[in-house]
């Protein structure tokens, strides 16, 4: 009976073309607003390390005070002395401080031109912390943090460029002068929203060239290749008094494990704050904080606000096509009322008519759905004229998006029939039997 | 001709689920079209802003040092390097720099009149560069006077060095020194020295176009200052009228001439404005045009979905109709009697639209802390829709209007 009425559902279809027409793009086109703008959203509100993303905690400590921070809330990142600080304390069971490095691949035996790679100084656990996937070889010892050894983990496309894809590990590679030995290659890991590194990107950036030991790079007097924000008078002119500033750019992170180890952690981090009011470093009370990565994305409001503006539009706009929907269907159901009658009158029940009108209903979201599917596809392919590249190409036409969109479509017009397939069904037989 | 507002009103009970959802498709079109023309108006708004470029024959190259060196070598590279792209015969001139209008973002400094104040006045961007710099950009110096080539200094990697003399824009003069007499004044910029205003520009764009930048809008400062940071440097390069082609084709050549130990991206190393404007304000153009966009399918669609549910009360009332016609009702009066009911019902929709569209603009003030929206869209938006509806409404009325008398007389 259902195949039958899904049958006489597509006939429907072509009985009122006008009629269907409208209605077939009035779902079309909200699904695919709706669908275009959700991918992207989705895209950069998603959790880019959800299996980890509860035990990796970035901690700020107001170095600044009252005065000069933003209010109230500490720096987003650390100074030189505070992230030393912490580094050795070793309070968490790992830890790292990362910041940004732009160094040049000096030209080798096979080209001519140096080349330009970005990358990060971090510590040995960053590898295992924020689960960094190997081609070949793994990251470097905690030994090799304390020793300041020169290595270094590549990605793969700078293995492509520097090796041809081989496995490099063992090898040199010529990083602004100094050599470095390779220790591993990293599978593609990029993970987005850049929930490590929220201070210098704004989370979208292309995959990193390589990650060096952070210890190294500070030995080497490596100047941040992000941001790099200060309070106050500025006098330094070397390194020394740089890294004495109040400027920050070191952006730290933990990992902990148990409820215990945070609260434990987070007394660690305001009793050093306490210390360095009482050393006469800070002249405030203890401002520290301790987030997790959602609170961490959440506060960097990592997700654009146009994401979130053309997200909320896009469903205005389906909410409208639907209730378009629900007025069309209530006149193509109704002007049938005559033939109600008379399937009434033959005895059909109520729930008969409820159910063929549904299924009508559903089968104008289905077409819809694919129209909507179609638009969906030509708009996720042209989102780059609507977003900024780097989020565009986030943007993705996959199965579950495919899935989504037919279901959207078919859930939501046929929920706006309930309706209409009501008045359809309480029609008077006698009166439309009598009238016609 | 007298409008029979009650009898409408008195039918419409009998049509209250259409007439209901006409009206709140009305409400949710026009709270939608509101804010969807204010955001399009506010965007392309910020697509006119004046960079103060020259911007048909600026490029920029971005040059960056492929090993690390002490800065007194960085320096007498950049001095050959400008002086090679000054020679170029396509070229006018260049300017070393550490940022440019529009670049996306970059340094800034707080600024402060004394240097113990605590809370600063305003925040300024800071461009730093040589005597070249204002006629590389095209820039207008409209008081005061360029650097002189002995004023500029040498600024290492991550060095805070803090000139005696600053050219700044007109918009920063009149926010530190509102009285309009800047020239000669001195204030301070995170440095432990003040600098003394020698010369004001106007306008100059600041590197950043994101919302913060917005409350410091055009106000930017210029630092005679050589910026040798030992990873890289911008080389700002006007192009003689009509030969940017052949000065952008030239330049890096020029540059790989002079040293190898270098890096200008192929991919983006070498922008003009035309490519920096595109690039900076892409989220801008792209709001704007998804907002044209559901705007225009949005009142298709509402206009569509009147002319539907319109057409279909026609049909249902033909009798009724046919029995006014029958007793004396004229062709104008049916037009009249769908045109007022569409209006009646379009004025309900859109007093509950002004709430909704008033109320959505008040959310993303409050979250995305975008503008206030003035009345004036409201107004626009409360006519396209009252328009609209009768639009839409006229071919079923007119329809409506033609309905014979004889059908009073069918199988009533």
């Amino acid at each position: 009976m259902l195949a039958y009425y899904f049958h006489l559902g597509l006939r429907s279809l072509r009985r009122n073309p006008a009629l269907t027409t409208l209605m077939v793009m009035a779902v079309g086109f909200g699904v695919a607003a709706s669908m275009i703008t959700y991918s992207v959203f989705r895209a950069v509100s998603g959790n880019p390390i959800p299996d980890k993303s509860a035990q990796l905690f970035i901690p700020q400590i107001d170095g600044w005070g009252p005065q000069q921070n933003q209010k109230g809330e500490p720096a987003e990142a650390l100074t030189y002395n505070d992230a030393m600080a912490l580094l050795r304390a070793h309070e968490a069971k790992r830890q790292t401080m990362l910041y940004p490095v732009q160094l040049a691949v000096l030209p080798d035996g096979k080209r001519d031109l140096p080349l330009n790679a970005s990358g990060y100084a971090v510590g040995s656990d960053f590898f295992a912390m924020f689960e960094v996937p190997f081609r070949y070889g793994g990251g470097w010892s905690l030994q090799d943090d304390d020793a300041r050894a020169a290595d270094v983990v590549i990605s793969g496309e700078l293995n492509q460029k520097l090796f041809g894809g081989a496995n490099s590990v063992g090898r040199t590679i010529d990083l602004g002068g100094h050599d470095y030995r390779v220790v591993g290659v990293a599978s593609h890991w990029n993970p987005r929203p850049r929930f490590y590194d929220l201070f210098s990107t704004s989370g979208f950036a292309d995959e990193p060239d390589f990650y060096l030991p952070f210890a190294r790079a500070l030995d080497l007097h490596m100047y941040t290749g992000g941001r790099n924000s200060c309070r106050g008078e500025l006098s330094f002119t070397n390194w020394t008094d740089y890294t004495q500033s109040n400027c920050v750019w070191i952006t730290p992170w933990v990992e902990l494990d148990t409820p215990a180890e945070v609260a434990s952690y987070r007394s660690f981090l305001t009793h050093y704050a306490a210390e360095q009011q009482r050393a006469g470093r800070f002249n405030w009370a203890p401002n520290v904080r301790l987030r997790d990565v959602a609170q961490w994305l959440d506060h960097e409001r990592v997700v654009p606000p146009e994401s979130r503006i053309s997200l909320a539009v896009a469903l205005g706009f389906f909410l409208i096509c639907l209730v378009n929907t629900i007025g069309l269907l209530l006149a193509k159901f109704l002007r049938r009322s005559g033939e109600i009658g008379v399937r009434r009158a033959l005895g059909a029940t109520r729930r008969e008519i409820y159910t063929q009108y549904l299924i009508e209903a559903g089968t104008v979201g289905l077409a819809g759905g694919v129209l909507g599917l179609l638009l969906t596809a030509l708009g996720v392919g042209g989102v780059g004229v609507l977003f900024p590249p780097q989020i565009a190409k986030l943007a993705q036409l996959d199965a579950s998006l495919v899935g989504l969109t037919l279901a959207v479509a078919i859930v939501a017009t046929v929920l706006a029939a309930f309706y209409p397939a009501w008045r359809a069904a309480h029609v008077q037989p006698a009166w439309q039997l009598k009238s016609s | 001709m007298n409008l029979p507002i009650r009898p409408i009103l008195v039918a419409l009970r009998r049509h209250k689920a259409g007439t209901v959802l006409i009206a709140l498709q009305i409400a949710l079109t026009l709270a939608i079209v509101c804010n969807a023309l204010f955001i399009i108006h506010a965007r392309l708004a910020n697509l006119s802003e004046a960079s103060g470029v020259d911007e048909p024959n600026v490029f920029v190259i971005k040059n960056q040092w492929a090993a690390e060196r002490p800065t007194a070598q960085v320096d007498a590279q950049v001095q050959a390097d400008l002086l090679a792209l000054r020679q170029l015969p396509a070229v006018r001139d260049a300017a070393p720099a550490s940022g440019y209008p529009l670049q996306g973002g970059g340094w800034d400094n707080l600024v402060t009149l004394t240097p113990d104040q605590t809370h600063p006045i305003t925040d300024s961007a800071v461009y730093t560069s040589d005597e070249h710099f204002i006629d590389t950009l095209g820039a207008r110096l409209v008081a005061g006077r360029n650097f002189r080539p002995d004023e500029v200094m040498v600024m290492g990697t991550q060095q805070s060095i803090t000139p005696p003399t600053v050219i700044v824009t007109r918009a920063l003069a009149d926010k530190l020194f509102p009285g309009g007499h800047a020239l000669g004044k001195s204030f301070y910029a995170m440095g432990t020295t003040p600098s003394t205003i020698v010369g004001i520009v106007d306008p100059l764009h600041r590197q950043g176009v994101s919302q913060w930048n917005k409350a410091y809008a055009g106000q930017a400062l210029i630092w005679p200052l050589r910026a040798d940071d030992a990873r890289g440097i911008f080389y700002i390069v006007r192009a003689k009228p009509g030969q940017l082609a052949a000065a952008m084709r030239e330049a890096p050549k020029a540059l790989y001439a002079q040293s190898r130990m270098r890096i200008i991206d192929p991919k983006d190393g070498v922008q003009d404005y035309a490519a920096i404007r595109h690039k900076v304000y892409d989220s801008d153009r792209g709001m704007a045009i998804l907002m044209g966009i559901i705007c225009a399918v949005l009142l298709a669609i509402t206009a569509a979905g009147i002319v539907g549910l319109t057409s279909f009360w026609v049909g249902q009332r033909r009798k009724q109709i046919g029995v006014r016609r029958a007793l004396g009702a004229r062709q104008r009066d049916i037009l009249a009697y769908f045109l007022t009911e569409n209006f009646l019902i379009s004025a309900a929709g859109v007093l509950l639209g002004v709430v909704l569209a008033v109320a959505f603009n008040l959310w993303t003030v409050t979250r995305f802390e975008l503008d206030r929206m003035s009345l004036a869209y409201v107004g626009v938006g409360v006519l396209v829709l009252l328009l609209l509806g009768q639009g839409a409404t006229f071919a079923p009325a007119l329809r409506a209007s033609r309905v014979s008398p004889v059908e009073a007389t069918r199988s009533v």
